[in-house]
């Protein structure tokens, strides 16, 4: 693997062809969501490459636990999943301490937020909202309730596949990435507009969680792999400095 | 050459909307529920923080002009020593706030459609090769409909002669266009306030970057 990257040293280009463009209107809110002009690329300074640091102390022992953080009578309605995987970077670093956090529908896919009207029912014992770090292999896990697909306003009969959201904070600004993680064999894949707006057969099989034979729990959970690969850092062997004068 | 060169680079995982519903997992009380002890949020300071007090308040407009209720905002700055709380930035003689880390959340709200963060001015960050940069803050916008998330940066209205000769605004190359990076200071009831309206398409659409 190399040397670590010094904590100071550039990011890779982003690839924007790993990306849905801006303005993919088979998914209609893009239409009007979408810059139009081209981005302006910068070369990246310590604003870029420095990033929030998180701490293990402030979240709760239960924020990776979406079984329980919300259960108020009861266990939640739903079959019980593990999620797990490794953040690495694109030099395949592992990504110590980044922030991933996870949000979902619950198991008849319906949203715990106020704006959500589905007429899907709602779970008193569900929350679908958790957090945690990654360990010093870039390694993260969480157990939860296997969302439902649910449908959506877009064309009038579309519907989501199930899937949970993922956000991740790495070590560098730059390095911010959303995304969504779908599960292995949903037949909705084939066609959401949403997950279709990803340019690659090859990048959209990067967001669909394998089942993880070796990782189910003995008489309580089944268990999905999710890894996640963010933007490389450098080595700043030869390499311009974001900071400093020019060797 | 370095050795990790040589190896073939992974692929970026790919983007996705953050969707509707990004507040439960990102604020969660905005979505309306209280699940974690600890909530990150849109107020940076307390008591003991150093620096000038302001509030950034502003809207986000799609290509229609319509006012977007559902965006959340990210935010990433210095202290007021111009210092990133990261162990990347060595600038030296300046120091860490133990009582700024420099990072905020914040969503519109659902009715009014106005975002605040309530923090500091940064002081002067050294830009590349020890360049110029201005004092700014950077944000990252997510929302349903936008496909990747956008990066942008903010910039202090009565910091007019820093700005004409930060890199990076120097880099855009048609310059009305800066204009949408500056965020204009006003006095409300003694209140530092610096507007700053975000236009992701159409007439004056704000300078996004590719970071």
């Amino acid at each position: 693997m190399g040397r670590p990257p010094a904590t100071d040293a550039e990011y890779l280009m982003r690839d924007t062809t790993s990306h849905p463009i801006a303005l993919t209107p088979a998914y209609k809110t893009s239409v009007l969501r979408s810059p139009r002009l081209a981005p302006i690329s910068l070369e990246q300074s310590l604003s870029e490459v420095t990033a929030p640091v998180f701490r293990p102390e402030e979240l709760g022992a239960l924020d990776n636990d979406m079984i329980m953080n919300c259960a108020k009578d009861g266990l939640p309605i739903g079959e019980r999943i593990v999620v797990h995987g490794y953040v690495h970077d694109q030099l395949g670093r592992p990504v110590s301490n980044a922030l991933v956090e996870v949000w979902q529908a619950n198991a008849s896919g319906r949203y715990r937020h106020k704006k959500d009207q589905y007429i899907g029912a709602l779970d008193p014992n569900f929350g679908g909202c958790g957090r945690m770090l990654t360990d010093a292999n870039g390694y993260y896990a969480y157990r939860t309730i296997r969302p439902g697909p649910y449908p959506w306003r877009n064309r009038i009969n579309d519907w989501r596949p199930a899937h949970i959201h993922y956000a991740i904070s790495g070590n560098g600004w730059v390095q911010r990435l959303i995304t969504q993680m779908y599960f292995e064999g949903d037949p909705l894949i084939a066609t959401c507009p949403i997950l279709r707006g990803v340019p690659s057969e090859e990048q959209i099989r990067g967001l669909i969680a394998l089942q993880d034979r070796g990782a189910f729990v003995q008489l309580d959970s089944r268990a999905y792999r999710f890894d996640i690969v963010l933007r490389g850092q450098r080595a700043t062997l030869f390499e311009n400095a974001v900071q400093g004068a020019k060797q | 050459m370095t050795q990790q060169q040589m190896q073939p680079l992974m692929r970026e995982t790919a983007s996705q909307t953050a969707g509707p519903y990004v507040h439960i997992g990102l604020a969660p009380r905005q979505a309306g529920f209280e699940i974690f002890e600890n909530n990150f949020g849109s107020v940076l300071t307390n008591d003991k923080t150093k620096g000038e007090r302001i509030r950034i308040e502003g809207r986000v407009f799609d290509g229609i002009g319509t006012v977007l209720k559902d965006v959340l905002i990210e935010s990433w700055q210095a202290n007021a020593a111009g210092k990133y709380a990261h162990p990347g930035d060595r600038q030296p003689g300046k120091e860490v706030d133990p009582n700024f880390r420099g990072w905020g959340r914040s969503c519109t709200d659902f009715d009014t459609g106005i975002y605040t963060i309530d923090t500091i001015k940064p002081g002067v960050v050294t830009g590349r090769n020890g360049g110029f940069m201005a004092p700014h803050i950077n944000l990252w916008i997510v929302a349903r409909g936008i496909n990747l998330g956008l990066n942008t940066r903010m910039y202090f209205s009565d910091e007019a002669e820093a700005n004409k000769k930060d890199a990076v605004l120097n880099v855009i190359e048609w310059e009305q266009r800066r204009a949408t990076l500056v965020a204009q200071r006003e006095d409300k009831g003694g209140q530092v306030v610096y507007r700053f309206d975000i236009r992701l398409q159409g007439e004056a659409e704000t300078v996004f970057f590719d970071v």
